[in-house]
């Protein structure tokens, strides 16, 4: 094993499909127009020494190390900054040249502390390599410069350090935040020789400053300036793997850089189709996870949730699963117990799961935490165009003029694609954001939306209809593709629907709370600016109308032609890492892989000759509608991989409820997360450090998860999968999960050219990958939909039940921030909790006047369904009447608030709209206090040897 | 699952989806997604409800769990 080599060509690739031809070093060769001749040169396999230059950033032309002489033209211009030209005759290594770069690294180094042997950097610094290069023999200036050496650190950020001595600023970092991130956090401050790095305003550090940790500057720097505290720990790695990323839907390509079986770092590998070299501070940093003390490695029973856990045998756990799974189906029936996939395990082992629960269990009682963010998505995707996915790859928004984000906060969710949305809104394109909030994306660092709907809580509906009625009742419709590509009858019956009175920007103004005007400038702008692309989250699928919204969406990119290009599309954001891929395995309990319905005699019967048992025809239960039998007590049984249902599921209360009541539930999970408080067998699982499979992310891009260590626990989870199945008596032979992958792609139309063998030679790829797309499909719909004729669908907006009055006047919305992820089980157990270590009430100024509540006070949060408290954070990014919150933290258990209502069509929560009263408190509630005691207790470990 | 109510508001819901849509029957539509969302015992349960006069179920949802009933 060895690092996995990655060339740096100095500049970016040029887009350019022009051909220019050149020569350099006498070697000609001929590559887009606008490339530099450092990149050609690259190209070429000549290095031109540099320093300032990287190839994920522009080019600066700076450190003057990277000069070359070119025929007929003076001087020694940069190669960093010079574009090639044709019949250009380079050269890049003459006297002159070595004399000036020799010239160079000697002011450099004469300025730079020489503790190479114990700096962190040793083996893998660029200022050290170019002093090779360029045969540095002596400093003819001495080595006694200022070198900056009583510059004090600054090692505020948890995981990377800034060593002033070390740095020649170059910028790079500068430009990494700038250009790649998006942040400008960093500056140059002061000049000439008192140039320093600074993260803002004098008195701030790393860790006060604007940055996010992405770790760009980290590793755009070519010296120790900016180091990870992990590499100047361990040392430097000695072999690395690329892997993907088990945080959030973006699905970023790491190497994970090794010293043994020790992680030193993750570094974002800049092949990786999804993220092109970039990170966020989760998937960069947080994975210290992985090797916390309260990870739980070995397998726990007790017979009852009041008794400690009593460590045992996997054996006599497995025994124990499928004793009690057996008694409970004899004792209740076969429809007793289900399962839950996991979106953050790989789709081989939520393939294995539900393979399990339908094949081991005999009934399709599966479901999966899609059940509670994109389900709409899924539903109303399939009735408009034939597929339940987005429509483009991330590299699309490079291509689009208008981008509309709609209930989505990508810049905390999604970082990385939010990133490479910014770098576009930069240069040029246009932007509408639909949501209560005032996200970072309305106003922040270069950006500034065009209009921002700031909506009332759950008229996504009506707005949606409004932008289609602007656009059909003033004639914006385009004609061509609609005529081409969608039902005709359809396409009529909803024009004659959006086009009502009720549905006019004026009328909807008066229910959502956003202006006319800005409605239909939003309107025309999306119809008539370009390519317009729609972007949206879970403010979108968490309502009542969560897949009538998705279906509104999709009517208007088909009436304004936005589908079927680059540029363009309907692109769900996806939560967690695998929410495509365990949708697409089949995790939904009406259907098996590839959304194909249960009922299909002929395509189930295809899965029962090759699993060798009789499949149940019915749909089974839904998350929720599991929670609602167990209460009634006709559902006993649950095996829970990798999901947190007690903190993650709305109505704390009735969840709670639910699993008090079930006789058997099994949790796998990494720690004794808040489900577990209520379960009966404890199973270990793995990282996805520890395990090889597949992630599919929201562009339906499936990448490989590679293993990169042992199994802490003993077992990688498709394996104890696989025990459970045999002791349920439903074996089944896989040896490694490539084997897994080769049944999917066996049983799946969409998947039939998938393959690990396939994945290793392109990286990745995009479903629908078979005989019609050998290598994947970035775009889909192009020339036509996949059910045929793209369908409109009446979206009639239809208020939620859930309503303000005058006992619960204000309205409460959920969502993440960016240092914590989900349920927090991982994020809660880094170095991220700096930046939050609580969930806090954000409350609009005049709301929090009206209640006599102060910035930091212990707020009461109350609903129909419970009351919680937490501190108070007052800002203007929540309109009046709105309050916000995190669901990160179980000491606040934010989803004790949110109520039963659901989708019409999924049963998806409705997170997003709950109706609060906000009071004075002075602390936590006394059920937060007895939930805590509860947790404390239910997780007592008797440490006995194991049998 | 006892929760009438709750299987009575999640129909209702699915109906006035469906009513306002043009291209397809109403009622058949209402029985559809029923028919292939819902776990038989949810079917079952609303059934029965309606067997016991099926209080709260809006008219075109009613004639749906009628037909979901007569096909069962």
């Amino acid at each position: 094993m060895s690092l996995v080599p990655e060339i740096d060509y100095g500049t970016p690739a040029s887009r350019s499909a022009e051909p220019v031809t050149l020569t350099i070093d006498g070697q000609q060769i001929t590559v887009p127009a606008g490339t530099s001749i450092m990149r050609a040169a690259m190209d070429t396999g000549i290095q031109v020494p540099k320093l300032c230059a990287t190839d994920s950033v522009e080019a600066f032309g700076s450190c003057r190390l990277c000069l070359v002489e070119i025929a007929g033209r003076a001087g020694t211009p940069a190669s960093c900054t010079t574009p090639v030209a044709p019949g250009m005759v380079v050269s890049t290594q003459t006297e002159r040249l070595k004399q000036i770069r020799k010239g160079v690294m000697e002011l450099y180094i004469s300025d730079h502390p020489l503790d190479c042997l114990t700096c962190a950097a040793n083996g893998d610094c660029e200022l050290q390599d170019m002093a090779g290069a360029v045969g540095l023999r002596e400093v003819r200036y001495g080595y006694d410069g200022e070198s900056h050496t009583k510059q004090e650190k600054d090692e505020s950020n948890p995981y990377f350090t800034f060593d002033p001595s070390k740095c020649i600023v170059c910028s790079r970092c500068v430009r990494a935040c700038e250009e790649v991130q998006g942040t400008f956090a960093l500056t140059i401050q002061g000049r000439g020789f008192d140039s320093k790095v600074s993260p803002g305003a004098l008195a701030d550090d790393f860790l006060s400053s604007e940055c996010v940790s992405c770790g760009a500057c980290v590793q755009a720097c070519p010296t120790a300036t900016l180091s990870e505290k992990s590499l100047i720990e361990i040392g430097q790695p000695e072999h690395s793997v690329v892997t993907t990323c088990a945080y959030c839907g973006v699905g970023c390509s790491f190497k994970a850089e090794m010293r043994g079986e020790e992680l030193v770092r993750m570094v974002p590998y800049k092949d990786g189709k999804a993220n092109r070299g970039h990170s966020c501070v989760k998937g960069r940093f947080a994975w210290g996870y992985a090797n916390h003390k309260e990870r739980i490695l070995k397998p726990m029973i007790r017979e009852s949730i009041d008794q400690p856990w009593r460590e045992v045998s996997w054996e006599v756990a497995i025994d124990r699963v499928a004793s009690e799974f057996k008694r409970l189906q004899a004792k209740d029936g076969r429809l007793a117990i289900g399962g839950i996939t996991s979106s953050r395990c790989t789709n081989e082992e939520t393939y294995l799961v539900q393979k399990l629960i339908r094949g081991g269990f005999g009934n399709n009682n599966v479901d999966t935490c899609a059940r509670v963010c994109h389900s709409p998505t899924g539903f109303g995707l399939s009735q408009a165009f034939g597929t339940s996915a987005g429509t483009q790859d991330f590299d699309s928004v490079e291509q689009s003029d208008v981008i509309v984000v709609i209930g989505a906060n990508p810049t905390d969710a999604h970082p990385v694609f939010a990133s490479r949305m910014k770098k576009r809104l930069r240069a040029g394109a246009r932007l509408i954001v639909i949501d209560p909030r005032r996200t970072d994306l309305v106003r922040s660092a270069h950006i500034e939306a065009d209009y921002h709907l700031p909506l009332r809580p759950g008229t996504n509906a009506a707005i949606l209809n409004a932008l289609a009625h602007t656009i059909v009742t003033e004639g914006l419709t385009n004609e061509a593709f609609v005529r081409a590509f969608c039902d005709r009858d359809a396409f009529e019956y909803w024009a004659e629907f959006v086009s009502r009175p009720e549905n006019s920007p004026e009328a909807v103004g008066l229910l959502s709370g956003v202006s006319p005007d800005a409605i239909r400038g939003a309107a025309r702008l999306y119809a008539t600016g370009g390519n317009g692309a729609i972007y949206y989250g879970l403010g979108v699928t968490e309502h009542s109308q969560g897949t009538t919204t998705v279906m509104a969406i999709a009517n208007l990119a088909m009436v304004t032609g936005n589908l079927g290009r680059k540029g363009v599309g309907v692109n769900p954001l996806r939560g967690q890492n695998n929410v495509q891929g365990s949708c697409d395995m089949g995790s939904f309990p009406h259907e098996l892989t590839g959304y194909r319905h249960i009922s299909d005699d002929a395509m189930r019967g295809t899965f029962e000759a090759l699993w060798g048992r009789k499949l149940d025809g019915e749909p089974g239960l839904r998350i929720p509608n599991m929670f609602d039998a167990a209460i009634e007590g006709t559902f006993k049984g649950l095996y829970v991989q990798g999901e947190d249902i007690l903190q993650s599921d709305p109505n704390t209360a009735h969840v709670v409820r639910a699993l008090s009541a079930m006789e058997c539930v099994v949790v796998q999970d990494l720690f004794l997360n808040e489900t577990a408080n209520y379960a009966h067998v404890f199973l270990p699982g793995s990282t996805f450090l520890e395990k090889d499979g597949t992630f599919t992310n929201a562009e339906r891009r499936i990448n490989r998860v590679r293993k990169v260590m042992t199994p802490k626990n003993g077992k990688a989870d498709w394996e104890i999968t696989l025990d459970i199945a045999k002791a349920m008596g439903f074996p089944m032979h896989y040896d490694h999960p490539s084997q897994i992958m080769d049944e999917i792609a066996k049983m799946t139309p969409t998947f039939t050219g998938v393959s690990y063998e396939l994945l290793e030679k392109e990286g990745s790829v995009q479903w629908p990958c078979n005989e019609k797309a050998p290598l994947g499909t970035p775009v889909m719909h192009i020339g036509g939909f996949v059910r045929g004729k793209g369908n409109f669908l009446i979206t009639e907006y239809i208020p939620t039940d859930e309503k303000t009055g005058p006992r619960f006047p204000l309205l409460l919305t959920t969502g993440r921030i960016l240092s914590q992820y989900n349920v927090g089980a991982q994020t809660r157990r880094t170095e991220n909790v700096v930046w939050h270590d609580e969930d806090v009430l954000e409350i609009h100024p005049h709301d929090a006047e009206q209640r006599g509540v102060r910035d930091g006070d212990w707020v009461r949060l109350d609903s129909r369904a419970g009351s919680t408290s937490l501190r108070a954070t007052i800002t203007e990014r929540v309109a009046p009447g709105v309050v916000y919150t995190t669901f990160h933290h179980p000491e606040t258990q934010a989803n004790v608030i949110t109520t039963d209502y659901s989708d019409w069509a999924t049963n998806c929560p409705e997170y997003k709209v709950t109706a609060v009263q906000i009071s004075p408190s002075n602390g936590p509630s006394d059920w937060q206090r007895e939930y805590g005691e509860q947790a404390e207790r239910s997780r007592r470990i008797l440490k006995v040897a194991a049998e | 699952m006892s929760d009438d109510n709750k299987l009575v508001m999640m129909a209702n819901q699915i109906g006035r989806f469906y009513v306002p849509q043009k291209q397809v029957e109403p009622v058949g539509a209402i029985a559809t997604h029923i028919r292939k969302f819902w776990d038989p015992r949810m079917r079952a349960a609303i059934i029965t409800h309606l067997d016991h006069g099926g209080a709260g179920l809006d008219p075109p949802v009613r004639e749906a769990v009628q037909r979901l009933k007569e096909r069962a």
